[in-house]
Order: structure tokens, then sequence, then C-alpha cells
């Protein structure tokens, strides 16, 4: 691996964590999201380059596409954006990043200095196979991932609803006048 | 592209998905934390899965991860939303009902 490749892989890890730093650090939280869209782009790229096509679909389709978006939308909806002010506010900072670079370099120390036995990576398609494994072996987590996903979207269906009684005594009080 | 670089990287994402969730004070921003978090980790068990074997577990189970990611997503933001219309805010420090 050398020349492009190589070249794209640096530039997309330096997408990747610039954005994650732009993320900890910005005082907008509208712009920590979009950060955070280029921060899950650069982990689509480094998907590519590992491999991992088809995680990197579906890294683009359910990270940018879905839960971004519902990030943005709560951002929308339970944020006064307008006040001008920092709409993200921060506390502990200095001891949160003693703490967080402490446990990069332990974290960086480690990675490094452990002997891995590293085969050559291969680059084949993956889409069949993790299609066939999800239906064989991988068959009963897939199964309880599925009702997992059915109780979510009752439960959130549920919780984000207005509330049903305040907004029936709105309208009778509606009606009274 | 090595393994740790990889590995390097991810703890990059994991600490500063760390920082964030460690400092923010709004809910939904501790979430995006937790997305940075659980990315890390994807990257780890993708890059595992592609220099140390040929099984597809690693990836399988990454898939597993974003599974579970959204389903969170979805229901923490339907909890902020229902916390932003009962407090009027969704700062973390302001869901104190619980406390004794």
């Amino acid at each position: 691996m050398s020349g492009p490749a190589d070249f794209i892989f640096y530039a997309a890890a330096a997408m990747t964590v610039g954005a994650a730093i732009l993320v900890a650090i910005l005082p907008n939280i509208l712009y920590a999201a979009v950060a955070l869209l280029f921060s899950f782009a650069g982990v689509a790229g480094l998907y590519v380059l590992l491999s991992a096509d088809f995680l990197a679909a579906t890294q683009i389709l359910v990270y940018v596409g879905g839960i971004l978006v519902l990030l943005l939308f709560a951002v929308f909806l339970s944020n006064r954006i307008s006040d001008g002010k920092t709409t993200n506010p921060t506390h502990f900072r200095l001891p949160a990043a003693a703490i967080c670079l402490v446990l990069f370099g332990v974290l960086s120390y480690a990675a490094v200095s452990t002997p891995y036995a590293v085969k050559k990576g291969v680059y084949l398609p993956t889409t069949a196979d993790i299609g066939e494994l999800l239906m064989t072996r991988y068959l009963l987590p897939f199964e309880v991932a599925s009702v997992l996903l059915l109780a979510a979207l009752i439960g959130a269906a549920l919780l984000s609803r207005p509330d049903r009684a305040a907004s029936v005594k709105g309208e009778m009080e509606e009606g009274k006048r | 592209m090595t393994l740790d670089k990889l590995l390097v990287i991810a703890a990059a994402l994991f600490c500063c998905g760390l920082y964030t969730v460690m400092t923010r004070r709004n809910a939904v921003a501790v979430l995006m934390g937790v997305e940075l978090i659980l990315n890390a980790t994807n990257i780890n068990f993708v890059a595992f899965s592609f220099f140390l074997s040929r099984v597809m577990g690693g990836q399988i189970f990454a898939v597993f991860v974003i599974v579970l990611a959204a389903a969170e997503a979805a229901v923490a933001l339907a909890i902020f939303l229902r916390m932003f219309s009962t407090t009027g805010t969704v700062e973390v420090d302001a869901a104190d009902q619980l406390k004794g």
C-alpha cells in the first residue's frame, strides 16, 4: 500500500480526527453537528480502505442519513438557537481534557507497543458474505436486533408524541372560549 | 496504512467522544459524543477484522453496533424532546427530579 491509497488514508484519518476535535470544542451545537457529519464521512472512507464496502455504505446511509438528521431535528426542536449566546455550554473542561489526553497516551502506547500477528489484508467484496452470515450463523442476533428496532420505534413514537391528556384539556379550554 | 495507525486514530476518536460526553451540558451534544465513541469501536472492529483474520465477524459486529446506535439515538432523542417539554431545557444538570 503506497501512493494514492496512502494519501487517501491520511486524508480520511485527518478528516475523521479533525472533525471529531471540532465536535468536542465548538461552542455552537449546530456547527458541532455539521462537524460530526464530516467525522462520520471520514470513518466511511476508512471503512472503504479496510475492505468493508457494505459497512461504508451503511455508515453513510444510517449515520449521515439517519442519526445525524435525527440529531439536527433534536437541536432545532429543543434549543433556542436564536438566543445568539453559546448554545452548547460546557463544564469541567480542564480535568476532562487532562483525563482524555492521559487516556489517549495510554491507548496509543498500548496500540503501538503490542506485537500483533498482522497478516496482509486482502480486498474482496463483503456484501454477499455479510448477507449469508446474517442468515445462517448470526441469525439469532439478527432477529433480536429486529425486535429491538421495533421496540425502539414504538418507544420513540410513544415518548415523543404530545401529551394526550394535556392536549384534550387545551381543546376543552378553547371550546369554553 | 497499518494496524497501529488505525488503532491510534480510533483512540483519538474515542478520546474526543469521551471529552464531549464529560464536558457538554446539552444532552444532544452528549449523545454526539456517544456516537463518536461508537464509531471509534467500529473502526477497531473492522481494522482487526481486516488485519488479523479474514473472518467476517468483526464487520458483522460493526453492523450490529450501527443498528444499536440508531435505536439508541431514536429513543434518546424522544426522551430529550419529552424532557424539553416538561422542564424547558435539555441540559443534563436539569434532570435532577430523582435526586433525594
